[in-house]
């Protein structure tokens, strides 16, 4: 800053800090894939009357949600090496890749969040509908693929954009397990030139303009959702919210 | 009992315990800062001067789009830099080291002011327009309705989104552990090498953060009821 803002070096940085990117991206959309698998079964349940599976899904997403995320990345990148028995699973060249850890606590923490939201959601399809859609002779199985997943889908998207772009911001924590993200690239770069600012705000305009892209293609998607409506409002937050 | 035995630390237990009390600390602290530029950053979102109410949406837009560990980075490494570099110039040639409790108090509590602006926005906007027509009337400054009537209700309506505010905030002082505050996290990381028991330590530094959270939910709750105390629930 004193010493003039290095663009030279931004300049030349770009291409090293284009791969953290794409690395960025790739975990973001994978952790919402697996997340979403883990969460849309377990978040039915969750919301099911039915009470066998409601203690376990409970203890599961409350230890997720009341601890920080960067706990649960150090329990299984550090942790499992613990376990003599993980050390001789087949899985162990796996399990001690800073990426599959990443991959493996983002998506436990974003499932335990996404089943919350399913499951609020799906409480909140209106009972007349499901009447409606019973006394039509539909079966259970339809009228949860038919009726309560579309709209329940529709009530969540809101809160579910929102969960995207808090996983879309803490990706970066990859990057204290040697994955070399955005934040990670950034990181080596700077402990080879000496020059934070130039790059963290480089990242950081970076990450800026991925999550205000991510929210506007995600306020596009919810136009889609209603598309069978005259007007509405959209619903989706103009900016990221406490998740 | 095989599960104490499990969650035996070999004698480092004690610096979880004083990782847990910094990391209360870190929290409070931020929390104060948080509440104060939430007030500020609601009231300039407010204002009738264009430039106040760009500063309060250009605040509360930016810094939401920047993961925290980026600006907690940018601040530390940036500030460590930028503060060597002015002492340079003045002729002196020292080793700077940022305080880490001052440095990840001051980003948390600039980050979630960020979010605390939002909420105050949301419960400036909620007190009935005639109640402060009607203090107006009164005769009382606009100093006076601020202090005696906005801010009141305000901090009350604010309630339920400040817990969730603090819940979240609490969890994120982890974040403070890569610029070495000695808080929850970072004793954990500190000790998983010495006592060879790297799962053992997370899950017992898990256990205090669930334990810190059960509590805020209590204090949530009832801080909670007393605000909706004087509301009709419909």
């Amino acid at each position: 800053m004193l010493g003039g803002f290095d663009f030279d070096l931004i300049w030349r940085s770009l291409p090293e800090l284009a791969g953290g990117l794409v690395l960025t991206i790739q975990l973001t959309i994978l952790t919402i894939l697996c997340g979403i698998i883990v969460a849309v079964p377990l978040g039915v349940l969750r919301a099911s009357p039915r009470k066998r599976f409601y203690g376990p899904i409970w203890a599961y997403t409350y230890f997720f949600r009341g601890t920080p995320m960067l706990i649960q990345l150090f329990l299984i990148y550090y942790g499992l090496a613990q376990f003599k028995f993980i050390r001789a699973s087949i899985l162990w060249p796996m399990l001690r890749e800073g990426y599959w850890c990443c991959l493996i606590a983002f998506t436990l923490n974003t499932a335990a969040y996404t089943i919350e939201i399913i499951a609020g959601a799906i409480r909140n399809v209106p009972h007349t509908d499901i009447e409606a859609a019973k006394s039509m002779g539909m079966s259970p199985w339809l009228v949860m693929r038919r009726i309560t997943l579309p709209i329940a889908l529709r009530i969540m998207f809101p809160a579910y954009t929102n969960e995207v772009i808090f996983i879309l911001q803490s990706t970066s924590l990859a990057s204290l397990v040697t994955v070399l993200d955005l934040t990670g690239v950034a990181r080596v770069i700077i402990a080879r030139t000496f020059s934070p600012y130039e790059i963290f705000i480089t990242i950081a305009l970076i990450y800026l303009g991925l999550t205000y892209a991510t929210l506007w293609v995600f306020r596009k998607f919810e136009g889609h959702l209603y598309r069978h409506m005259l007007s509405h409002g959209s619903k989706v937050t103009t900016a990221p919210a406490l998740r | 009992m095989p599960t104490l035995a499990f969650l035996n630390l070999q004698g480092y237990g004690h610096l979880l315990i004083e990782g847990t009390v910094i990391t209360i600390t870190v929290g409070i602290a931020a929390m104060v800062v948080a509440l104060g530029l939430g007030i500020m950053g609601a009231l300039a979102r407010l204002s009738q001067q264009r430039w106040l109410r760009n500063i309060g949406a250009t605040y509360a837009t930016v810094v939401r789009g920047i993961p925290e560990l980026v600006l907690m980075l940018i601040v530390y490494y940036g500030g460590t830099v930028l503060l060597q570099q002015l002492l340079s110039l003045g002729g002196q040639d020292v080793r700077v080291d940022i305080n880490a409790f001052l440095a990840g108090t001051l980003v948390l509590g600039f980050v979630y002011g960020a979010y605390a602006t939002e909420i105050f926005r949301g419960a400036f906007l909620a007190i009935p327009k005639g109640q402060i027509e009607a203090a107006l009337a009164f005769g009382m400054s606009d100093n006076r309705v601020f202090w005696r009537i906005m801010l009141p209700q305000a901090l009350r309506l604010a309630i339920p989104g400040l817990g969730n505010l603090w819940l979240t905030l609490m969890k994120a002082t982890s974040i403070t552990s890569v610029i070495g505050l000695t808080e929850l996290a970072r004793q954990a990381d500190l000790i998983k090498s010495p006592t060879h028991q790297p799962f053992t330590v997370f899950f017992v530094a898990s256990l205090l953060y669930l334990l810190l959270t059960a509590l805020s939910d209590v204090v949530r709750i009832k801080a909670d009821n007393w605000a909706s105390s004087g509301f009709r629930r419909s």
